[in-house]
């Protein structure tokens, strides 16, 4: 018998990896079918509220819950802060009351007594000489490489820039939260917003001193994580006590400003920069210092990811963390990358506008110091074309245009890992020829069901309808976390092995009952087929498996070509900008990306459109505002919080880089990349259009008109 | 006010206009609740003290059914049609006038259901997002959100699927620039928009032919 070894088949022969599928659970999604834990209400659940603290930084001097208590419909209370505990970011949480209604749990929060003794905060954020004032800084590494100082001197063109970008938040519209049920003394169901279905169980069951297996992690559906939602959280655990405490289930969602202060932000970071380049536009020297904060631990964005994507001969690099009474920072889409590449991919344009050159022709001629200068230079065509770059562009500011407002052009490159996470498979065939697959996973929007799906009714040449997914509990077998584009890869690897195994199983079962070579059998279009003949159907062959399901578990990633890791990435963004008023608008905005193997066409076009839009939120309109006087938070709500609405996106262009080289790599992650280079794309497109550089994002129209301003 | 200090001794059955009148409590309640945890708010504030009215019977007709259940006045239509009444697709975002993902159909009008109180909906005709979907046959807003993917974390889509309904319902020939307004009420975090999009031009097109 011939060796069988896993693998993808043919890109020919696919008849659903790789289409325009619509995702599974879409019209659950959309009719409101699907449920959320926020929308999990099983009978004599109790709702719960919290107090938090309205300061910067501040003790607790008084705190009496007991009038609580007593209001009307209040079963428990919980206290996370009691009286001494120093508060060191706006929004902590003081207290969680659980009350037959939400509206009595309010009742209840208001009764509670509280009294705080106010501290001196700091939470400016870009005020490095402050901050060293104040002693809060943390110095953050120190890299060197080469001879800047040498390179500088000899470098032909010299461009010093300051350049920064605000913190944001992840703005999940489910906010964090869940719904806890115990089941006697012993056992929890926690229904979670989570991102991590299997790894969740053992940070409740540890501090409730329950046996890990005793504890269940369930989600259907999740609202939004970006990387939040890893963790079961103080509030989870709250929920559970809660639950506890009153004998009834009890569910605890974040309001919106405490989700927004404290469940997780992105570090902002403000950069010096300066960098050389020769006279063909070679960059030869790199010199960098960036500060911001990430709260109270003091940290910004990684050294390690400066200068973005390039990496020159000549390179220092350091950071300065500011310690500031802000919310403390989470995973945010592509950890650390959109903020390296609004930093410093601005100042490579800005030196190619001081070099009068075209920054296409500067990026270009400098992808020999990425990983992967091939693909760059073949996205970067394809982009260039899509947006008409050659007959477009202009030099910085010259480009004319009616009135008051000014078109430009701008780019910039991304790249990330996105290797699959480690995951297992229970894949059943059943003797009727339906199958399904088990997995502790979790869908935060990617399509997770619909991908499985896809993959296991390729491997068996069925329908997808044949094909029931279970995912969202973490009873079935374990799944990576949602984070860092890895689970599309993650999940599709063990399910692909297994159908293989299970298959294999099957060919072996009719070969010997139909008398052919099992080598030679294919699962087609519902039948088994044998050089082109059809031996029986797919049905026929599955009930050779005898009266159960046959079993076969699958694991991953492993080194068989299912899946891999490595992705470029080019954008480019055609804007306008109204110098009279400051409002910037997209005109066209064209990703394109290389991600290895796509399983769903449709859904991964979703992944990008997505990320462009996240991108044009934080490169003009999205950021943290905190209020130097009284240390809070001040924008914590959708009002004020600015994102995007569907009239602010413009003409949005997404193109899949995918010649068979890219098929041949397997599956790579794609939910991070696309979002890393809007930010510098379209910063480079407004000093493109108005000739200056709006130095920090996000770019609101206030810092267009003081960029004008001071650029006049 | 002298009676919003007053605790409310609603009788079981209340008058709309008692209904209403307990609402301004709840409304005082909720001005209360910014600044009532806070030691140097409760100073000025003194010891008086806000107590809720008690709850009264409310008739809502949902998706063509009448349903009773009992509720202070300051309860929303949205806390009523998804707590007690588990229409879970008018999703909670805490954020009652900015996202629209709790979008209802109010007599024929998009409407937020977090803006309202549920005593103020009663003899109206509400719409909820499930009534897009019935088994299989589907309203071809929501096959049109799947066809185009319109969808991701999946939390603001049943809004969006309302809003499109209510505006198709009124500008069936919509144009794409009539689409990016009337759809400029509702927030996607995820980034849906192109879907939604598509979605709504595709079926505003077969509304001209």
């Amino acid at each position: 018998m011939a060796e069988r070894t896993v693998g993808w088949g043919p890109r020919e022969s696919n008849t659903l990896i790789g289409k325009e599928i619509p995702r599974l659970d879409g019209a659950a999604k959309a009719s409101g079918a699907a449920k959320y834990a926020a929308d999990t209400n099983t009978k004599g659940t109790l709702f719960a509220r919290m107090l938090t603290c309205k300061h910067g930084h501040a003790k607790i001097v008084k705190l009496n819950v007991e009038p609580a208590k007593k209001v009307k419909g209040v079963k428990a209370v919980h206290i996370f802060n009691d009286v001494d505990a120093e508060i060191r970011w706006d929004g902590t949480l003081v207290v969680a009351v659980a009350a037959e209604r939400p509206e009595q749990a309010e009742d209840g929060v208001r009764a509670i007594e509280v009294e705080y003794e106010v501290l001196p905060h700091f939470v400016d954020e870009d005020d490095l000489a402050g901050a060293e004032k104040a002693e809060r800084t943390k110095k953050l590494g120190n890299q060197k490489k080469g001879d800047v100082e040498a390179a500088l001197k000899t470098a032909k063109h010299v461009h010093k820039g300051h350049y920064g970008i605000n913190t944001i938040t992840h703005m999940c519209m489910e906010p964090h939260g869940s719904h806890c049920e115990w089941n006697g003394d012993d056992s929890l169901t926690v229904t979670l917003s989570t991102q991590n279905v299997s790894g969740t169980a053992g940070q409740f069951a540890g501090p409730l001193g329950l046996d890990a297996s005793n504890v269940e992690i369930k989600c259907d559906y999740i609202g939004g994580g970006f990387g939040s939602k890893f963790a079961a959280d103080e509030w989870g655990l709250a929920c559970a006590q809660l639950a506890k405490q009153a004998g009834r289930p009890v569910r605890l969602m974040l309001d919106r400003a405490t989700e927004l202060k404290i469940a997780g932000n992105r570090p902002s970071g403000f950069v010096d920069i300066t960098i050389g380049a020769d006279a063909d536009g070679k960059i030869v020297a790199w010199d960098s210092h960036h500060w911001g904060t990430d709260g109270i631990n003091g940290s910004t964005i990684s050294t390690g990811v400066m200068p973005y994507v390039f990496d020159f001969d000549n390179r220092n690099r350091s950071a300065t963390g500011i310690i500031t009474n802000c919310g403390p920072k989470r995973a945010w889409r592509a950890p650390n990358h959109p903020q390296a590449c609004a930093i410093s991919q601005t100042a490579i344009d800005d030196l190619a506008a001081k070099m009068g050159k075209d920054s296409y022709d500067v990026f270009m001629t400098n992808l020999d110091k990425t990983k992967k200068p091939d693909v760059y230079a073949e996205e970067m065509k394809i982009a260039a074309k899509l947006i008409d770059w050659k007959a477009k562009w202009h030099p910085h500011g010259k480009g004319g245009g009616k009135g008051s407002i000014k078109r430009g052009l701008g780019m910039a490159m991304h790249t990330w890992g996105g290797r699959a996470h480690a995951a297992s498979t229970l894949l059943k065939v059943h003797p009727d020829g339906t199958v399904e697959t088990f997995g502790g996973s979790q869908d935060i929007g990617t399509g997770t069901r619909t991908a499985i799906s896809i993959t296991v009714a390729e491997t068996f040449g069925i329908p997808m309808s044949s094909v029931k997914v279970n995912i969202g509990t973490n009873k079935y077998p374990k799944s990576g976390p949602s984070g860092g584009s890895t689970t599309v890869g993650g999940v599709t690897g063990p399910n692909r092995r297994a159908a293989q195994n299970a298959l294999w199983k099957i060919f072996d079962l009719v070969a010997a009952k139909y008398k052919v070579d099992a080598d030679s059998l294919e699962a087609k279009a519902g039948n088994i087929v044998s050089k082109g003949k059809k031996v029986c159907s797919w049905k026929q062959a599955a009930s050779l498996v005898g009266p159960m399901a046959l079993e076969v578990t699958g694991e991953g990633p492993k080194a068989d070509g299912l899946t891999d890791s490595g992705v470029a990435g080019v954008q480019m963004a055609d804007v306008s900008v109204d110098t009279e008023t400051g409002k910037i608008r997209i005109h066209k905005f064209v990703a394109v990306q290389d991600c290895g193997l796509i399983i769903d066409e449709l859904t991964a076009r979703s992944q990008v459109y997505g990320a462009l839009i996240m991108g044009i939120a934080f490169a003009l309109s999205e950021e943290r505002i905190m209020d130097n006087t009284s240390g809070r938070f001040i924008n914590a709500d959708l009002e004020n919080y600015k994102l995007p609405r569907i009239g602010d996106i413009g003409n949005l262009v997404v193109e899949f880089y995918q010649p068979d080289s890219e098929y041949d790599r397997g599956v790579v992650g794609l939910g991070e990349p696309p979002v890393i280079a809007p930010g510098a794309a379209i910063s480079n497109a407004v000093a493109n259009a108005i000739g200056v550089r709006v130095p920090v994002l996000p770019m609101t129209p206030k810092r267009v008109l003081d960029a004008l301003k001071g650029g006049a | 006010m002298q009676d919003r200090e007053k605790p409310n001794k609603g009788a079981p059955t209340v008058s709309r206009r008692a209904f209403l009148k307990g609402s301004g409590v709840a409304v005082a309640a909720t001005a209360m609740a910014t600044s009532g945890q806070e030691a140097d708010a409760q100073k000025k504030g003194s010891k008086k003290r806000v107590v809720a009215a008690s709850g009264g019977k409310v008739t809502l007709n949902v998706n063509g059914k009448d349903y009773t259940i009992t509720v202070e006045p300051r309860v929303t239509l949205l806390d009523a049609l998804r707590d007690d009444l588990g229409f879970t697709g008018c999703k909670d975002v805490d954020d009652t006038t900015t996202s629209g993902a709790d979008t209802v159909i109010i007599d024929g009008k998009a409407v937020l259901a977090g803006s309202r109180l549920a005593v103020e909906c009663q003899g109206k005709k509400i719409q909820t997002v499930e009534s897009l979907a019935n088994g299989k046959q589907v309203d071809e807003v929501i096959s049109g959100f799947v066809k185009h993917d319109a969808m991701q974390c999946g939390f603001c889509t049943p809004g969006f699927a309302m809003a499109t309904r209510a505006f198709l319902n009124k500008n069936p020939k919509a144009s794409l620039k009539q689409i990016r307004k009337g759809l400029g009420g509702n927030l996607c975090r995820c980034g849906t928009y192109d879907g939604i999009t598509k979605c709504a031009l595709e079926l505003a097109k077969k509304g001209d032919s």
